[in-house]
């Protein structure tokens, strides 16, 4: 076991860790936060993406002793009143439907936006590479991100 | 026959947001896998890694002594704890063949994840790890995985007491379809196989079972059938239905996946049961390859009989389908849910069906959007294409030459399309397309012999959805019915709560039910409450799948309305003392003809209904009315669909570059959220053509499995997507709707492998196999460059 | 899904790091964890030490080192694509790791981890391979530097002994007259290459002098695709040399392709990758 402290969505947590706790285990089981979920076992899908000190990461592929120190930030504290403009543009534009995949594209999309690599159609469908959706085809989120990064 | 009302009230045919998606967004869904009640133990499954073998032995003695297992059993000391095995509600055929098939192996695994025991213990990870301690000695055995393999003399058998590989033979048969071909000017026939989909709902399976020393067994599973799966869970475990409670809180996609009835889930209330604990089970993607079902598998060989001009005289089609190792939920059903539509959209008089389903040691398959229409549509769309090039006619007017043209049209296969305008989506494709732009370029490219060429190609389709009337279900040997059931509420303070039986697992029901309710009685969407997915909450239910729940679920909903609005009409009509006849309902509420200041909003009417101060002599207090309802047909969307790939002739690569759906739905009751329905629909078709596909080597071990090697498109491989509708309500239903799950599904894989071959056509290829894989494609080239067929 | 149990050590520096190697032959070291925690997650790979080097300070650089460019080993994919030095002086670099993996994955993946992997499809090694860079270790006996040639010696076998560590890569500088492109074809954008081609080429009067050109996933290791290079420093025309890209090759035939596509599919790469370096 391991001591680490972390802290995620602006708290700060100090944690006794086994060392092959997943980051996203200890966020879901750990800490509660059960909006990062896991959709497979290959850092294929980034079902489990959260932001690791401002910039995506799959939370599946990450152990949580490697997060000590680190700021993490996941679905639950993006927006702490009402919504972020990226989860209001999710809902504006109906890009969810079962909404499994959804916290994960969320956090998938708001990295790419401040990163500014949402330039256009072609960057956000490339840019959210890592996120598989098996509902919206896609189509709704990428018009979503376009929308809330400012461009057509 | 014309029930279907203008409509007068706003929220049905809105684009309106959805109800569902605050706590999805927020990170705040309740999936199965984030609950544990205190006490909770964990399970792993040991799997079989052979496709065949013979269980020598199960040796649990490491196992059990590894920390933190609470226990570990092996199939045989589990047999006990089965009354019945998991359930086949299809039989197709009388003399079917159906293999019992319990939650786990004791004798002999016949496919690669075949459970053989199970480890129980304090979390996750030591479960896992105990697992992996678990020693089973195997006696491979020869494994067959491929239906045509199978059924060749001397194949291994996947159950050897059986005698054979063949499940069934089942068949429709209308006019005469062999004169027809014997007399036909043109006759082609052409072979399709159709490689196994895997669902991959994003969500894996979880489930999580609680019993009461009572025996009352209470069960979270993400699951899309809870209904179903109580009723089962009593012929599997000996424990009354009524004792039962299932609840499917938010599930994450399901597209067939979860409509079954799972060995874990079975496994998890046995354990329960056993242990005093509660066990919870959730599955690893890769497990999820072999464990749970897969779609599609099919052979098929199709027969056109046609006219020099173009008039198709008959269909036959001869299809081998693969059931897996075992029949899951409605295996040996899927094809029939095809079986009708073989003469798709045309009109095709002489008809002959045939299905041969067949064992192989593969992992079972079952219900996958679409569920054996785009099996069908297939096979069709691709041949309509060749037919057209043996004719030398453009493949657009083959289609247009064929359509049905009058409605209500009975097909030879003897079900009828009640209503559609089929020419219309063609035509509304071709505008959106502006094909001859597309031709244009095209013949540019090909007179330059660029390395990208292009192809367009089509698919014009129809399907039978919204399962369903429960005669003909019961007439094609289907175990249960087919209708569904909804309750409204409405509160003494006016808000309203509905009851569904259907169970959403991304289809929007929370909003799209609200609308029909609130549009119905004059509330807003606001003020209606959509419960479901829990059959202590809603008793009676037959779940979502086969675009069934808008056609069925969302019409009995109708009706419930009618009800609601029928009762409270005698209220009013009773505290205003006139004549029901003399008052109109509009915007909520109820006023007196002629003299409009007089009159009860539903509101106050739900109030004095359960005030009960003043009501008819012998009514009951309150207001609240259930509707079942069990549809006179199937519903039958249809439409046009389009797809424009650029292909790279020297490395094989197809880049989608358009694609173009008009669908005929019947009256839309969320557009929003029927385009979403379309496009991902569509997606899935998109991925069968080109990029997915479960593959199996010679001794039966799965050589796609885990997303790495088994392709799931992402964002990145697809095109935004060009939708439009024409709208011909149905007229079996008030509401006008018809499906719109599995559409896309089913019209777009052969739409883009026609492009794909339209593209290739000038070299002389004919066919490219699915998934157009950029080698599939190399090849296709390579051969009809080399003269090969 | 969860990996077996193991022991998790922080190392301060690369010393500390290869001492704590030392002695535990199943021990590994972990820097952005995308290529081993996979493996783990999956039981394909049970290390029962890992030696996070994550958080060693001052190994995350791209800085001029004279006529090379100095490629720390915890550079993260996304900082070497990002780099604007590597984009002047070595810019394939820069763009290939651009299309390592996924955003997610560029983000937390790093050079070092990369290359020490030894994955015959993923895509760096090709590319030091036919930048002739050299990859500098350190060990219990301090530091050695082995050129890219004789680093990758098979699949997911590498050079470096199990208690050495991979700390710098240096690349050398593009010349006034070098060109270089990496052409990769993939099923899905976040796959592994299907098949890949590094090429960098020295031009001269619009046409290639000479070209050193790597190939991945055509064998246990990177390959350099001598008999194109030497076909065209023997004056062949791209068409012609390209046509030899698959001479020498092993290539894997599995579920994804056949060695036979693969063979065809490098011919075209190659010949586009150097129409490509030639045109630019």
């Amino acid at each position: 076991m391991r001591d680490v402290a972390l802290t995620v969505n602006g708290r700060r947590y100090e944690l006794e860790l086994e060392p092959r706790e997943l980051l996203v285990y200890v966020l879901r089981e750990r800490l509660g936060l059960t909006g990062t979920v896991v959709g497979c076992d290959t850092s294929s899908c980034g079902a489990c993406t959260v932001l690791v000190n401002g910039e995506s990461v799959k939370s599946c592929t990450m152990l949580g002793v490697q997060a000590d120190g680190l700021e993490i930030t996941t679905i639950e504290g993006l927006a702490t009143n009402g919504l972020h403009p990226v989860q209001q543009a999710f809902h504006d534009h109906h890009a969810l439907q079962c909404g499994y995949c959804t916290p994960g594209m969320v956090m998938a999309a708001v990295s790419l936006i401040e990163s500014g690599e949402a330039k256009d159609e072609q960057s956000i469908r490339l840019g959210l590479e890592g996120n598989l959706c098996r509902c919206t085809g896609y189509h709704n989120i990428v018009k979503a991100v376009a929308a809330a990064a400012g461009v057509s | 026959m014309a029930l279907v009302e203008e409509r007068t009230e706003a929220a049905i045919g809105s684009p309106v947001k959805r109800k569902e998606d605050e706590k999805l967004l927020r990170g705040r869904a309740t999936w199965v896998d984030n609950l544990a009640p205190l006490g909770t133990v964990y399970m792993a499954v040991v799997r079989s890694p052979y496709a065949h073998a013979r269980i020598r032995s199960v040796n649990l003695e490491a196992a059990r002594a590894a920390e933190g297992v609470v226990a570990a059993f092996s199939g045989a000391d589990l047999a006990s704890e089965w009354a019945s095995p998991l359930p086949c509600a299809w039989p197709v055929t009388e003399d079917i063949k159906i293999p019992p098939h319990y939650p786990l192996a004791a004798e002999e695994a016949r496919f690669q994840g075949d459970g053989v025991a199970v480890v129980v213990a304090e979390s996750r990870a030591l479960a896992k790890d105990a697992a992996e301690l678990v020693e089973v000695e195997y006696e491979p055995l020869p494994a067959v995985a491929d239906v045509e393999q199978a059924l060749a003399e001397g194949a291994p058998l996947v159950h050897a007491d059986l005698g054979t590989n063949r499940c069934y033979v089942w068949t429709l048969e209308a006019g005469d379809p062999q004169g027809a071909i014997d007399a036909a000017d043109v006759v082609v026939t052409r072979r399709y196989r159709q490689p196994r989909l895997i669902p991959n709902a994003i969500e894996p399976r979880s489930v999580l079972a609680l019993t009461d020393p009572s025996g009352a067994v209470t069960v979270w599973s993400a699951t899309q059938v809870p209904h179903i799966l109580r009723f089962a869970l009593q012929l599997v475990l000996g424990i009354p239905e009524a004792r039962i409670r299932v609840i499917a809180p938010d599930v994450g996609g399901g597209f067939g996946s979860k409509l079954n009835v799972y060995a874990e889930e079975a496994l998890a209330v046995a354990l329960a049961r056993r242990l005093g604990r509660p066990v919870k089970w959730t599955e690893e993607r890769s497990e999820n390859y072999v464990a749970t079902i897969h779609g599609r598998d099919v052979v098929h060989e199709l027969t056109f009989a046609a006219r020099r001009d173009g008039t198709i005289t008959a269909v036959k089609s001869e299809a081998l389908c693969a059931m897996g190792a075992y029949l899951q939920l409605v295996t040996p059903g899927i094809p029939l849910l095809g079986a009708w539509i073989y003469s798709g959209p045309y009109a095709i008089p002489n008809y002959s069906v045939t299905f041969t389903g067949v064992f192989t040691n593969t992992t079972p398959t079952d219900a996958y959007r679409g569920a054996g229409r785009p099996e069908a549509t297939y096979v069709l769309e691709r041949t309509m294409d060749a037919l057209a090039r043996e004719l030398g006619m453009d493949p657009v007017e083959l289609r247009r030459r064929n359509l049905v043209k009058e409605f209500p049209h009975t097909m030879a296969s003897g079900l009828t399309l009640d209503s559609g305008d089929y020419e219309a989506s063609l035509e509304r494709l071709l505008e959106i397309l502006d094909l001859d732009r597309i031709r244009a370029e095209q013949e540019e490219r090909r007179r330059r012999g660029d390395v990208k060429q292009l192809g367009v190609g089509f698919s014009t389709y129809n399907e039978m959805c919204g399962l369903a009337p429960s005669r003909i279900l019961g007439a094609v040997r289907y175990a249960v019915g087919g209708w569904e059931a909804a309750t409204i509420r409405v509160e003494p303070l006016g808000s309203v709560q509905v009851v569904t039986g259907t169970s959403p697992h991304g289809q929007s029901h929370e909003t799209t039910w609200a609308q029909i309710v609130a549009d119905r009685l004059g509330v807003d969407v606001d003020e209606v409450e959509v419960l479901h997915g829990d059959t202590a909450v809603s008793q009676l239910g037959m779940d979502t799948y086969g675009s069934r729940s808008l056609a069925v679920g969302g019409v009995a909903l109708w009706h419930a309305s009618e009800k609601i609005l029928q009762k409270a009409r005698r209220i009013v009509a009773h505290q205003l003392e006139v004549a029901e006849d003399d008052l109109e309902f509009a915007g909520g509420r109820f006023s007196v003809k002629g003299s409009p200041e007089r009159g009860m909003t539903i509101k106050e009417v739900a109030f004095a209904a359960h005030a009960a101060h003043n009501l008819p002599d012998g009514m009951e207090p309150g207001l609240e009315e259930t509707a079942v309802y069990d549809p006179p047909n199937f519903s039958w969307p249809g439409g046009a669909h389009a797809a424009v790939v650029e292909v790279d002739t020297e490395t094989g690569e197809t880049r989608l570059l358009r694609y173009a759906a008009v669908d005929d739905v019947g009256r839309t009751v969320n557009p929003m959220i029927v385009d979403g329905q379309v496009h991902g629909g569509v997606t899935q078709g998109i991925a069968a053509a080109l990029f997915e596909e479960g593959a199996y080597d010679e001794e039966g071990n799965l050589l796609t499995t885990n997303m790495v090697s088994y392709l799931v498109p992402s964002a990145a491989e697809l095109p935004s997507f060009e939708t439009d509708r024409t709208e011909t309500p149905s007229p079996t239903n008030p509401l006008g709707v018809k499906g719109v799950g599995e559409t896309g599904t089913i019209a777009a894989a052969p739409a883009v492998i026609n492009a794909v071959v339209d593209a290739l056509s000038h070299l002389g290829v004919t066919d490219v196999p699915m998934p157009a894989t950029p080698e599939r494609v190399w090849r296709a080239i390579q051969e009809a460059k080399g003269g090969a067929r | 899904m969860i990996p077996a149990p193991f022991e998790y050590e922080v190392a301060e520096s690369a010393e500390h790091a290869v001492s704590l190697l030392a002695g535990r032959e199943d021990a590994k070291l972990l820097a952005g964890g995308h290529s081993l925690l996979p493996a783990m997650r999956l039981r394909l790979a049970r290390p029962s030490l890992l030696v996070d080097i994550g958080r060693i300070p001052g190994l995350a650089y791209v800085r001029d080192a004279g006529d090379a460019i100095a490629i720390g080993a915890l550079t993260r994919h996304k900082e070497a694509a990002e780099s604007p030095l590597l984009a002047e002086q070595c810019p394939i670099v820069a763009a290939t790791a651009a299309q390592i993996g996924d955003p997610q994955v560029r983000h937390r993946g790093t050079i070092g981890g990369s290359l020490a992997h030894g994955d015959p499809a993923s895509d760096l090694p090709a590319v030091m391979l036919a930048l002739e860079a050299q990859l500098v270790a350190r060990g219990p006996d301090g530091e050695r530097t082995i050129p890219a040639a004789d680093f990758f010696t098979g699949v997911f076998e590498t050079a470096l002994s199990p208690a050495e560590m991979l700390v710098e890569v240096r690349v050398p500088k593009h010349g006034p007259r070098t060109r270089s492109t990496y052409l990769k074809t993939s099923r899905r954008a976040q796959d592994w290459a299907t098949v890949a081609v590094a090429a960098v080429v020295e031009r001269s009067n619009g046409a290639i002098e000479s070209a050193r050109i790597a190939l991945t996933n055509m064998g246990a290791t990177p390959l350099r695709a001598t008999a194109v290079e030497q076909a065209l420093a023997g004056g062949a025309s791209i068409e012609d040399a390209a046509a030899l890209a698959a001479e020498g090759t092993e290539p894997p035939s599995d579920y994804a392709a056949s060695a036979d596509y693969r063979r065809h599919l490098v011919r075209v790469l190659t010949r586009r990758a150097l129409q490509e370096a030639a045109s630019r």
